[in-house]
């Protein structure tokens, strides 16, 4: 699923150059659910943004899908992110002036898929997150974890290969927290890949497998 | 058409600032459409006066006879073409008159029977000229009513006798004062007589038997046009081709030279207020540069999510072309409203003012594409931002 080999990404910052993967290597596969673990500067974010196709990385190769993506272009990587991964993230990023399904419907848009198909699509999605009864509203409507669990179903509608969760919980109380890790396991029973990106030992645990970051090297894989 | 409904979802969530940005093109539109329009009416109320002064008629000069001098015979064929109506030779000359002790300068001009119909005259005494008149070069003529007045002293004046440079003439009619008539306008006031063509020939060093200016009138269900077309034809064929040999011109040239003053007069107020309009459009660039940096992660979400470049540079496009027609559709509106209350504060001056259709349209183009070009700036910077450096933009 995520092949990634001898990637390295440096960054300028100021005068100094800082190493924020140093020969990473690392290899997911299809229905698992793998943590990322490492604290903050320890080059989680980028690797994070590069398995994410935001980002490409200086050196090495990383195979999406069997997919080269450092040979893609900008609009080429926005189609791979757009149909093979979701997306979740700390600060949920939903659109505040949209309501909770149309957030939800925005990358089936961006797909051109046919309106009616998008809303039976988006529907499905709420209901698999809980929150059908809300698809009205505004993010600003709705609790922190509500609004994380609108993110989820943005993330599931489009039926991506790889859902990629960047501290999905850090914004969050710790049940909420919890509630919000058991959908992650919820999908993950029903077959989806999940790559979990957290500095927090205790959620990366949940995962079948943790892969341990340190200054942009991957040190240990605990099973 | 999502994409619109995006555009005007934005524009909504911010409804001061789009009106006061809209204020701009607003502004432009309504200098543009009620400035064009207000000229267009006084346009069409002028140019309806000058037409209803007559311009049934054309005025051939020839310049350079080539050898081939145009007489009386070569009026009457042209005449019997089918296209041309009545041709009437004139001439004329300043002669001295005399008559009852009284005497003046007085314009005379030698013509035929048919410079009556032609010009669209009316008697108020007596008769016309006649063909036997030309024929047989009769001591006859008829004159205006302030001749009349002036030499005679009363208009019913008809079998009198004047003096044109001392050869005496029969007055057989007099000419009624023609108040509508360009003609009568421009001489109103000044003494003239009709003479017999030949009658004037004799009397006058100047007038020859080739005639070098004559009037055609339009064919019987003909028009102007279709006369002017067919003398030109037939003087062309005259004068081996020479355009520079002869001038045709009707009184159209008048409307003409007026509707040239007045639509040079539109473009230079119109240009004035399309530079209003850029104005406004640099307003909407500006907005749309500030919209686009304050929604910068909305920007990197979408990016990550799957939007390619060409989406968001048609989204941020789109609210930049809705915002400048929305402002143009208000400015249309405003300046249908302005022309109504203007149509009922001069509602004595005769002059109607309508919404022009052509500087609406005009407008209408003209927005969309000071849309266009002042949005594809901002688009362009939104598309082209980095979606990672975009999603971590201010947190």
């Amino acid at each position: 699923m995520i092949d990634i080999k001898d990637l390295c990404k440096v960054y300028l910052v100021g005068d100094e150059r800082v190493r924020a993967l140093d020969y990473a290597t690392l290899h997911i596969y299809p229905k698992e659910f793998v943590s990322i673990i490492g604290p903050s500067g320890s080059g989680k974010s980028t690797l994070m943004n590069i398995i994410g196709c935001l980002d490409v990385a200086d050196a090495g190769s990383y195979r999406l899908d069997d997919l080269p993506i450092e040979a893609y272009s900008e609009n080429e990587l926005a189609k791979i992110r757009n149909e093979k991964i979701g997306f979740v993230f700390q600060s949920f990023n939903l659109i505040p002036k949209l309501s909770a399904e149309e957030n939800v419907e925005l990358p089936l848009i961006y797909q051109k898929v046919p309106r009616a198909e998008r809303v039976q699509r988006v529907k499905e999605a709420l209901e698999r997150v809980g929150l059908a009864n809300r698809a009205k509203h505004l993010p600003t409507e709705l609790s922190g974890g509500q609004q994380q669990r609108v993110a989820i179903a943005r993330a599931i509608v489009t039926r991506p290969k790889l859902i990629l969760a960047d501290e999905p919980t850090g914004a969050l109380d710790s049940k909420t927290s919890q509630e919000i890790i058991d959908i992650f396991h919820e999908l993950h029973r029903q077959g989806n890949t999940i790559v979990l990106i957290t500095h927090d030992g205790d959620v990366a645990k949940q995962a079948e497998r943790s892969i341990h970051i340190l200054d942009g090297q991957i040190t240990e894989v605990t099973l | 058409m999502l994409s619109f409904k995006m555009a005007l979802r934005s524009i909504g969530a911010n409804k001061m600032r789009a009106v006061l940005t809209m204020l701009g093109i607003i502004i432009g539109v309504v200098a543009l459409v009620v400035l064009v329009s207000l000229v267009n009416g006084a346009t069409s109320s002028v140019t309806d006066t000058i037409s209803s002064l007559g311009s049934s008629l054309l005025t051939v000069t020839v310049e350079d006879d080539k050898g081939y001098p145009v007489d009386m015979e070569t009026l009457n064929e042209w005449m019997a073409e089918d296209k041309v109506g009545l041709i009437a030779p004139y001439s004329a000359d300043s002669l001295t008159a005399y008559a009852d002790g009284e005497s003046g300068s007085i314009t005379v001009y030698g013509t035929t029977p048919a410079y009556y119909d032609i010009q669209g005259l009316q008697l108020s005494m007596g008769r016309w000229l006649k063909t036997a008149d030309v024929e047989n070069n009769s001591y006859v003529c008829v004159i205006n009513e302030t001749a009349a007045e002036e030499l005679i002293g009363y208009v019913d004046c008809v079998g009198q006798a004047i003096s044109l440079d001392g050869v005496k003439y029969t007055i057989v009619g007099v000419l009624a004062e023609e108040e509508n008539n360009l003609t009568s306008v421009l001489t109103s006031g000044t003494m003239a007589a009709y003479l017999p063509y030949p009658s004037l020939q004799r009397l006058s060093g100047t007038v020859t038997r080739e005639l070098t200016s004559f009037y055609v009138g339009a064919a019987q269900g003909g028009t102007v046009e279709e006369a002017e077309e067919a003398m030109t034809q037939l003087l062309l064929e005259r004068f081996d081709q020479d355009e520079d040999a002869f001038e045709i011109s009707s009184q159209n040239a008048l409307e003409e030279a007026m509707s040239s003053i007045t639509s040079m007069l539109s473009v230079m107020l119109g240009g004035i207020a399309a530079i209003s309009l850029i104005v406004g459009g640099i307003g909407i660039m500006n907005i749309m540069m500030v919209t686009v940096t304050e929604r910068t992660r909305e920007i990197g979400i979408r990016k990550a999510i799957g939007a390619s470049r060409g989406t968001i540079l048609t989204q941020f496009l789109m609210e930049a072309v809705v915002l400048c027609m929305m402002g143009c559709g208000l400015g249309i509106f405003l300046s249908w409203a302005i022309l109504q209350i203007i149509n009922t504060v001069v509602a004595s001056l005769d002059m109607v003012f309508y919404l022009d259709t052509g500087v609406v349209l005009l407008a209408v183009v003209f927005c969309f594409l000071i849309g266009v070009v002042f949005g594809l700036y901002p688009a362009n910077k939104a598309a082209k931002m980095k979606p990672i450096d975009a999603l971590h933009y201010g947190g």
